[in-house]
């Protein structure tokens, strides 16, 4: 749109303000509340203003907490996911748009499918899994009647060890990387890459990986810097996924810690908002910093753009 | 030697069959420019020479080998694309270069190498640019440069020139030819435009829906068209076309009932045939004279070197190239004659040529004459 009229002009801007609002109302109480002291924040309207408690509050959170190494869980978390979430993203797509095989369609409907199964629904047999990594194959096993046939054979029974991921960092990621959103993103961006560059590539004698790392990958940068923070955010706000696995604060992650910080009353005391608020900024730091950072690389992928 | 040897080669996209049986020997050091409308198939039979495309029947062999089953990069081609497909995130020279790197040549040989190609081709400054910062034409060197660099013995060109503008697609034609006579392979160009395939091919290969209608040097294509689809797709304007049936002996009489002297017409069985006459062909004759054919000037198409005029003959738009020094209005009659040598014989069902004997006249004498 390259309209131009004053009154439009206004109320897009009007529009958007609005929106911006909207949007850093709810930030801006958070950071007031992580200002104040527990007196203040508790009465009734509280203060729409800083308050001079911000230094005391956010060393009291992160003493507290003990955010130090659940930082590092949390991170190592995040950029696993997000690492994996891209490996299998790129890795399927480009299966799926440039290999003919039987059931290929089938095989891309399933994963589209699986958008619509997010983790909380499927998280019990998830755990079982996690539980023991193993279990599938043992079941499997089970139902063809290969243990059985082992057993009738060489009067041993085939019971394969228990792997589990409880507690672990494997746990934290594996069941998180596959993903349905990056395999369509990655499919509809190789289907934008024109057959041409293939041929060409062809009749330099590239093979399929070789064309995946050097030519695919390079060029899709932008949207991998798209995916890895959309990806980092979604991974490092997780919570559902590591409370249910992790019972050994040693692999806690930050979000997790958050809850351990706001002793509602079912601990017998009031609230501390004052110190849950400044947590809750701390936490919100990284993925923050992550966006802003990865979003100058967006830019500079749009300007000097290659067509 | 090089020699691209296509036998029976056939290929479909689901039901429809798109390339009928071609025959077709291109040898070593020829330069071969296939020729055809859109869509005939000239690219598909290209990318099954190049093996980007399967071959359902036939063999096609490269120097002696069949490569029916041999990937692209085992059959020495190379090959230049309509809209270049140059790498975006690489350099030139990292463009130039790739498939010595995948070949896995070191890096000191592979800069030499590059450096030396772009030399040829003219692109030593642009060496560190990116495909998006270079014109049309730089990127069809590179393209060029991309090709040469592996020292194919074939070279395989698809419509290579048609994206740049007037003037350059000239200077890269000469400069195509230059190279392709310094590198001495075998190069196969694939075109829909005539005035290209005119003036590069050593072997010029007309195609239409899927076969080949005629193989020759760009004379004997334009002198001797073997179809009426050659003769009406060849030449700019192309050649006139006449229904006549056989007269007395060695009379064709038109639709009109107008009567045409024609000797050699006696010497073919057929008496239902289509005569075809080039527009350059035709001579002006004063208004009277006997046996002079007339036609009202419908509009006149003024060319710089000469003029076409455009009118309606016998039932059919007919054009007449006339040099620069005539004058003629629309709105005027034209009294032409055509000469019996001049005159192409066509069998009215199969579209064929009809006599194999003499040369259709020496009078455009030699070169190819160019419209732009
Ligand atoms: N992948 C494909 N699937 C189905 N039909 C195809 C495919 N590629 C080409 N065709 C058809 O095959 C025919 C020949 O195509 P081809 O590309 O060889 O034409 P062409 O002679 O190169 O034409 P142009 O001068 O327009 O490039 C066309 O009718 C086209 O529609
Ligand atoms: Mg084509």
């Amino acid at each position: 749109m390259i309209e131009r009229t004053p009154l439009l002009n206004f109320t897009t801007h009007a529009i958007l303000i609005v929106g911006l609002v909207m949007l850093l109302l709810p930030l801006w109480i958070v950071f007031v509340a992580s200002t104040h002291d527990f007196r203040t924040v508790n009465t009734v309207p509280m203060p729409l203003w800083p308050g001079s408690h911000m230094v005391e509050n956010y060393v009291a959170a992160w003493t507290q907490s003990g955010f130090g190494p659940k930082m590092l869980n949390s991170l190592v978390m995040a950029i696993g996911v997000t690492t994996g979430k891209i490996a299998i993203a790129a890795l399927s797509a480009y299966s799926i748009v440039y290999f003919r095989y039987r059931l290929r369609m089938v095989f891309f409907w399933l994963v589209f499918i699986t958008l619509m199964l997010p983790l909380e629904v499927r998280i019990v047999p998830t755990y079982a899994v996690a539980a023991n990594a193993f279990r599938p194959l043992q079941v499997l096993l089970d139902v063809f009647g290969m243990s059985w046939l082992l057993e009738s054979v060489t009067g041993l029974r085939l019971v394969l060890p228990e792997w589990s991921l409880l507690n672990s960092y494997s746990g934290l990621i594996l069941p998180l990387i596959a993903t349905a959103t990056g395999t369509f993103l990655y499919r509809q961006f190789f289907l934008t890459v024109p057959d041409e560059l293939l041929e060409a590539a062809k009749m330099d004698g590239t093979g399929p990986l070789r064309f995946l790392f050097d030519i695919l990958l390079p060029l899709s940068k932008t949207n991998m810097a798209a995916l890895a923070t959309i990806m980092f955010v979604y991974s490092w706000n997780q919570y559902l996924w590591p409370l249910l696995i992790v019972t050994d604060p040693a692999y806690g992650t930050a979000v997790m810690q958050l809850q351990r910080i706001v002793p509602g009353p079912l601990f017998g005391e009031p609230p501390r908002w004052h110190i849950a608020m400044a947590g809750t900024l701390i936490v919100m730091l990284p993925p923050l910093l992550v966006v802003v950072f990865m979003q100058r690389w967006f830019v500079r992928g749009l300007i000097n753009q290659d067509k | 030697m090089a020699d691209i040897l296509i036998r029976s080669v056939v290929k479909s996209y689901g039901r429809t069959k798109v390339v009928h049986g071609i025959d077709l020997d291109i040898l070593h050091g020829d330069f071969a420019v296939i020729l055809g409308p859109s869509g005939c198939g000239k690219s598909t039979l290209l990318r099954m020479i190049a093996g980007l495309e399967e071959i359902d029947a036939g063999e096609i062999a490269i120097a002696g080998r069949v490569v029916n089953e041999l990937e692209p990069r085992e059959r020495g081609c190379a090959m230049v694309f309509q809209n270049y497909a140059l790498y975006p995130h690489m350099s030139v020279a990292e463009n130039i270069g790739y498939s010595l790197k995948i070949m896995g040549i070191r890096k000191a040989e592979r800069l030499e190498r590059v450096a030396a190609v772009a030399r040829i081709v003219g692109l030593e400054e642009f060496l560190d640019r990116r495909p998006a910062q270079l014109s049309g034409g730089q990127r069809q060197r590179v393209a060029m440069a991309r090709a040469m660099i592996k020292e194919p013995q074939v070279f395989l060109f698809d419509e290579p020139l048609s994206n740049l503008d007037a003037k350059l697609r000239v200077q890269m034609r000469i400069e195509i030819r230059r190279l392709h006579r310094r590198l001495g392979g075998t190069s196969v160009f694939v075109t829909h435009d005539q005035v290209e395939a005119m003036t590069l091919a050593d072997k010029l290969v007309v195609m239409n829906a899927g076969r080949i209608e005629q193989v020759g040097t760009p004379k004997e294509v334009y002198h001797r068209p073997a179809s009426l689809f050659v003769a009406g797709f060849i030449g700019s304007p192309p050649m006139n076309i006449m229904r006549v049936e056989r007269a007395t002996p060695g009379l064709a009489r038109l639709a009109s009932g107008a009567t045409l002297q024609m000797p050699r017409l006696d010497t073919v069985p057929e008496s239902s045939l289509r005569l075809g006459i080039r527009p350059e062909d035709i001579e002006l004759v004063a208004p009277g004279t006997p046996g002079a054919m007339e036609m009202p000037v419908e509009f006149v198409e003024e060319l710089g070197a000469g003029h076409l005029v455009h009118g309606e003959f016998e039932g059919a738009e007919f054009v007449v190239a006339l040099p620069g020094a005539i004058e003629v209005v629309a709105g005027g009659r034209l009294h032409m004659r055509f000469p019996p040598e001049a005159l192409h014989m066509f069998d009215a069902v199969s579209g064929l040529r009809l006599d194999g004997g003499e040369k259709a006249s020496g009078l455009s004498s030699g070169a190819v004459r160019e419209f732009a």
